[in-house]
């Protein structure tokens, strides 16, 4: 097992080396640079800036420069956010992305799989269709619509949450940040959970286990979560990289200090550094992740080998 | 990105029981499985609603008063008024949102539709040619969908887009060229427990290339497959889209899609509610319709009760 | 959901702690769009960098709340007889917020900063009239002491300029005027606006900065006029969706919109009756049409048959809704040193179905139908009143013969077309930088940058030459009216509107004057609770 998580490190640093690559040479290529605004430079002062930027070199010694400091941890300075290098941005950015995502992962998936344990056990009565609407609502619709009603709705009407923003230490602005994170996430485990645990509740082993006369909730506890879990882990994987995309809307929306935010800000103003940074965190952060699903689902499902 | 309903999970599971199963039987897989599906009520009214807007969004606009770039000059941003012949009202460019809603709602069939197919070729041809070279070929390949599993696709989607311009080939070709992982891993399998058969080495022996064998011998029996994907590729791709609205990276106007149309919508959803409403009613329509598509054509292939 | 009882539970104990604090301070939360790209004075150029920086220093030259210059950090001034010299004495009282008095090196240091072509200044050039500037920052001149910018003693500041120039006082009052304290400059040098080095001389000092979400200020007592400063604290909060920035005004949490989308205003007026502001405001929303040779637009009657089938009476009311006036001539009315009467061409007061008739005949003699029409290509960058307008224009030009594909892009990509020359036609926007009318002329001038479209003509270079020798403001009016009669009548470009600055105050706000520049500084704003 140490030998698997090994390799799949070790395979981890090519792909993302290869990324930077790839990311880089695109983003330089791509018209329009960041000096580029609603007013023309005169050349001179465009001259001075791409000196003082470097990116008057030729794009392969930029490239050179880009990446040794990158081993260096160095991720150079930032052309939007000139009093803050990229590193200084990232550290305070992405501690809160993690803070953020993470709860949003945990409370979902612990609220999903509950609510989808319990839509199985009462199946095709109320507490069912309510959990299935919420559910659909939850994937149906785009988040940013999800962020803006919440926002009218707790934020202008009924007054319970602070429509957005971020005051260090408070739970209080998470909330609505949160829910529009976690409620589609919550949606889809919920769902996966109800149909495989549908399936192991009609198996013949749980259908034994019943007929000898243990109690139903005992029969749940022991003998369907673990087999039921297996198909809700393996998605968790996936689902992470929707936590990403959700995460870039509700930073921008609610106005929250993580790095999702610095990635679109950077990437349509054409701020190399940045939109890289971001990118390598995010690429770390998800192969660390999947990683760790992996493991787990090993855990769960002794079928599994490693390769 | 694996699916709006865990479709990645649904269809690795769909394929493990295919594969301790016998070789389908063609024909009669078809049928059964269609008299099955026509006894799901909830899939079969999405069938019905599904091919009612499609009819609507492709042939709707021929009898329309309003095309979806005219202007009326005397209704900008007003609510519905059917003497003027606005049904849905106008936007902010005194434009028919009827008609638009019917211009999104064809633009956003074709990208899902155009992106889920391009998804499919990828994956089929990858996946197949996995499988069916085997070996030390085969683990390279799959040990690459590994990778690409892990990398944060909508970045580099927004990044393409960013830097190509938006049009509506890019999001086919970017969405597509991201969705086709899953489908990969799937057909590997599927020839994997396929090329051992008889009728694939008597073909083999027979001398045909591998790329006919694959086409004529393993490709057709993954129908199920492919038929399950695309009903849960299709809404997945119609949400992307609207986040990719909401940066701003949509569609050109004065073309529109469903999810330009409420991205604009929900920035004004108190002052003019209409521009939301009846996109979003579309938008929902639509995608409950081909989730209870999806979970009855699953319902239906689902090779373990045959 | 259990979700959302939990969360209740949890957050209303935490709000709890929250409102047991007493209020001590007012707070002003601002809502600012964008992100601050830097609180360097010399580095910045937009007004939401402005506004947090003009609040934390102050120039020579401050602006009152209707946006007029007004004596800052100098006591008094003269001027010299031809009018190049300026002699400020800066206040005794004029200290930074650690206790260091204001002295004329702060200032030398600062206009040095922003000609050393090292600081890669990006408005450097609103600077250009101070002598010797362009020529430092185009390397021309090494040395920066040529600067025409000298510490006379420690309170003593001569500024020689090259020319007479009416507006320099108003260019005083601009950030790229505004000094840099030496002292602390001296030890870290450009991580002097580093929060831990920061000092203020203004009413207010930035003391926290959380990218992506808001800067925090708060007043500054060393400033020599704190006791009328009347607002302890200010938020500049980032956020740049326009809907989520009123949802927030709405519910409390900003006291101060700087912009909000125009589509709105009705929604506004009926639901919070007085708190919108829309106000004119120095600046022309235009068309660039490409004059470059072999250009189709190159030819000036395909250019006065779009100019004059576009209807602009109806973009500010109806496109938009917030009213904006509609553009005919170049400069925008109520600036200054322009006396005499704002041009307006002839056929603007003519019937609109004629003007349509009329560019219908231009593009039929240039072989032009609607069955046969010129295919143009509108670019726009990415903003939904952008993408209005064009859709409005194309389709007031369908009618005479002219299809529009239209074409959005992000804002660097939209810019770096028009300054490579790659578009048709292209929407631009000006925003003055200092009130005087050649800042907008000088955009049609041959060779200059801004001059997308290439427009160029030797009589009109000309008479700008001449306006700048001259002295008597009301002879300089005069050339510079016949300039812009010369651009305007050949359609060098196409104007839509005049801007107007959109503002929405809380009414417990006192002491926003809605003012031509859009600047409005927090120390004279008050709020009541």
């Amino acid at each position: 097992m140490l030998n698997y998580t090994f390799r799949r490190l070790l395979t981890a640093i090519p792909v993302a080396f290869i990324a930077i690559t790839v990311c880089f040479f695109i983003l330089r290529l791509a018209p329009g640079g960041p000096f580029d605004g609603e007013r023309a430079l005169p050349a001179e002062i465009l001259r001075n800036l791409r000196a003082h930027y470097s990116l008057d070199q030729p794009l392969i010694v930029q490239y050179w420069m880009y990446v040794s400091s990158l081993l260096q941890g160095d991720f150079g300075p930032s052309m939007v956010i000139q009093d803050f290098t990229v590193s200084e941005l990232l550290a305070i950015g992405l501690p809160f992305s993690l803070m953020l995502g993470f709860t949003a992962f945990v409370l979902a998936t612990g609220i999903g799989i509950i609510a989808g344990m319990v839509a199985a056990v009462r199946q095709n009565q109320w507490p069912d269709y309510v959990l299935v609407l919420t559910v659909m609502l939850g994937i149906i619709i785009p988040n940013f619509l999800m962020a803006n009603l919440l926002q009218l709705a707790f934020g202008v009407y009924l007054d319970w949450f602070p429509a957005g923003g971020f005051v260090n230490g408070s739970i209080h602005h998470l909330v609505l940040p949160i829910t529009v994170l976690a409620w589609p996430h919550a949606a889809r485990v919920s769902r996966l959970m109800r149909g495989s645990m549908i399936e192991v509740l009609g198996t013949n082993y749980v259908r034994t286990a019943k007929s000898k006369g243990i109690g139903e909730r005992l029969v749940l506890v022991r003998h369907a979560i673990k087999p039921a879990l297996i198909p809700v882990v393996s998605y968790l994987g996936p689902g992470l990289s929707y936590l990403l995309t959700g995460s870039l809307v509700v930073e921008q929306i609610f106005s929250l200090p993580g790095i999702g935010k610095y990635f679109i800000t950077a990437a349509l103003n054409r701020d190399y550094g940045l939109v890289l940074g971001t990118t390598v965190l995010y690429m770390g952060i998800i192969i660390a992740l999947n990683l760790l699903v992996d493991l787990v689902y090993a855990w769960l499902d002794p079928k599994v080998r490693y390769r | 990105m694996a699916g709006i309903t865990g479709k990645d999970v649904v269809l690795t599971d769909y394929a493990k029981k295919l594969e301790t199963l016998d070789a389908p039987k063609g024909r009669s897989l078809t049928q059964d499985a269609l008299r099955r599906l026509f006894a799901n009520k909830a899939a079969l009214v999405s069938i019905f609603l599904l091919t009612g807007l499609v009819l609507i969004a492709f042939f709707g606009p021929y009898f329309l008063p309003w095309s979806y770039d005219a202007v009326d000059w005397s209704n900008i941003r007003k609510p519905p008024n059917f003497e003027a012949g606005h049904y849905f009202g106008t936007d902010q460019n005194g434009r028919d949102l009827l008609a638009r809603a019917m211009q999104g709602t064809q633009m956003s069939i074709i990208v899902a539709v155009v992106a889920t197919f391009v998804s499919v070729v990828i994956g089929v041809v990858y996946g197949a040619a996995s499988g069916y070279f085997g070996g030390r070929v085969d683990a390279v390949m799959m040990r690459f969908v590994d990778i690409m599993y892990a990398l944060p696709y909508i970045l580099f989607v927004i990044i393409l887009v960013v830097i190509f311009g938006r049009s509506p080939v890019l999001l086919f070709v970017g969405i597509g060229a991201i969705e086709w992982l899953t489908m990969a891993r799937i057909v590997r399998g599927q020839t994997l427990s396929l090329k051992e058969r008889e009728f694939v080495e008597a073909a083999r022996a027979g001398g045909a290339r591998p790329f006919t064998i694959i086409m004529r011998h393993i490709v057709p029996n993954l129908t199920g497959p492919v038929v399950i994907y695309a009903t849960l590729t299709i809404p997945e791709i119609i949400i992307t889209e609207s986040f990719l609205s909401y940066l701003g990276l949509g569609v050109q106007e004065p073309q529109t899609s469903l999810g330009t149309l409420i991205s604009n919508g929900s920035q004004v959803a108190e002052a003019m509610p209409w521009l939301l409403i009846f996109p979003a009613i579309i938008l929902v329509t639509m995608l409950l319709c081909l989730t209870y598509l999806g979970d009855g054509l699953r319902d239906a292939l689902d090779p373990k009760d045959r | 959901m259990k979700l959302t009882k939990l969360l209740t539970a949890a957050t209303v104990a935490a709000g709890l702690a929250f409102t047991a604090v007493p209020a001590l301070a007012v707070t002003l939360n601002l809502h600012n769009g964008a992100e601050p790209r830097s609180l360097d004075p010399q580095k910045v150029s937009g007004n939401w960098e402005d506004r947090p920086v003009s609040d934390y220093i102050e120039g020579l030259m401050t602006i009152d709340a209707s946006g007029q210059p007004i004596l800052g950090q100098a006591a008094s001034y003269e001027i010299s007889e031809d009018g190049t010299v300026y002699t400020f004495k800066i206040r005794d009282d004029a200290n930074w917020s650690d206790g260091e008095p204001v002295t004329a090196q702060d200032f030398v240091l600062g206009y040095q900063r922003l000609v050393d072509p090292q600081t890669a200044s990006e408005y450097a050039y609103l600077q250009y009239v101070v002598k010797n500037a362009a020529e430092i920052n185009n390397g021309e001149i090494e040395d920066l002491d040529q600067l025409g910018v000298k510490a006379i003693d420690d309170k003593t500041l001569e500024i020689t300029l090259n020319e007479p120039t009416p507006f320099f006082l108003d260019a005083l009052t601009h950030y790229t005027a505004y000094p840099n304290p030496k002292h602390v400059y001296d030890e870290v040098g450009d991580d002097w606006t580093r929060l831990e080095n920061l000092v203020a001389n203004g009413p207010y000092k930035v003391v926290e900065w959380v990218p992506g979400s808001y800067l925090r200020s708060e007043k500054n007592d060393a400033y020599y006029n704190a006791d009328n400063v009347q607002i302890d604290e200010v938020y500049y909060h980032i956020l740049e969706d326009q809907a989520a920035a009123l949802n927030r005004y709405r519910a409390g949490e900003f006291d101060i919109l700087t912009d909000f989308p125009a589509d709105q205003i009705d929604f506004l007026n009926a639901n919070y009756p007085g708190e919108a502001h829309v106000a004119p405001f120095l600046g022309v929303y235009y068309y660039v049409v490409n004059q470059m040779d072999g250009k189709i637009l190159a030819d000036e009657n395909l250019r006065k048959a779009l100019s004059i089938s576009i209807n602009r009476e109806v973009i500010g009311p109806d496109v938009l809704g917030t009213g904006e006036l509609p553009a005919y001539g170049w400069v925008p009315p109520g600036v200054s040193n322009y006396k005499g009467e704002q041009y307006m061409p002839a056929w603007a007061s003519e019937d609109y179905a004629d003007r349509v008739e009329e560019a219908r005949q231009i593009m039929a003699d240039a072989g032009y139908t609607p069955d046969n029409p010129l295919k143009l290509q509108l670019r726009y960058n990415t903003n939904d009143n952008h993408q209005r307008i064009a859709v409005a224009i194309s389709a007031m030009w369908k009618p005479i013969g002219v299809e529009v594909e239209l074409f959005n892009s992000e804002t660097p990509v939209h810019y770096d077309a028009l300054e490579s020359g790659d578009f048709t036609i292209g929407r631009a926007g000006w925003i003055m930088d200092y009130d005087d009318a050649i800042n907008m002329l000088d955009l049609l001038k041959t060779g200059v940058g801004n001059n997308y479209g290439r427009y160029s003509n030797a009589e009109f270079d000309a008479l700008l030459d001449k306006s700048a020798t001259q002295t008597d403001l009301e002879a300089r009016a005069e050339t510079l009216h016949a300039a812009e009669k010369i651009a305007m009548d050949e359609f060098g470009v196409i104007p839509i509107y005049y801007y107007v600055s959109k503002n929405v105050v809380d009414p417990s706000i006192s002491g926003f004057e809605d003012n031509a520049k859009d600047r409005h500084l927090v120390m004279y704003m008050s709020k009541s609770e």
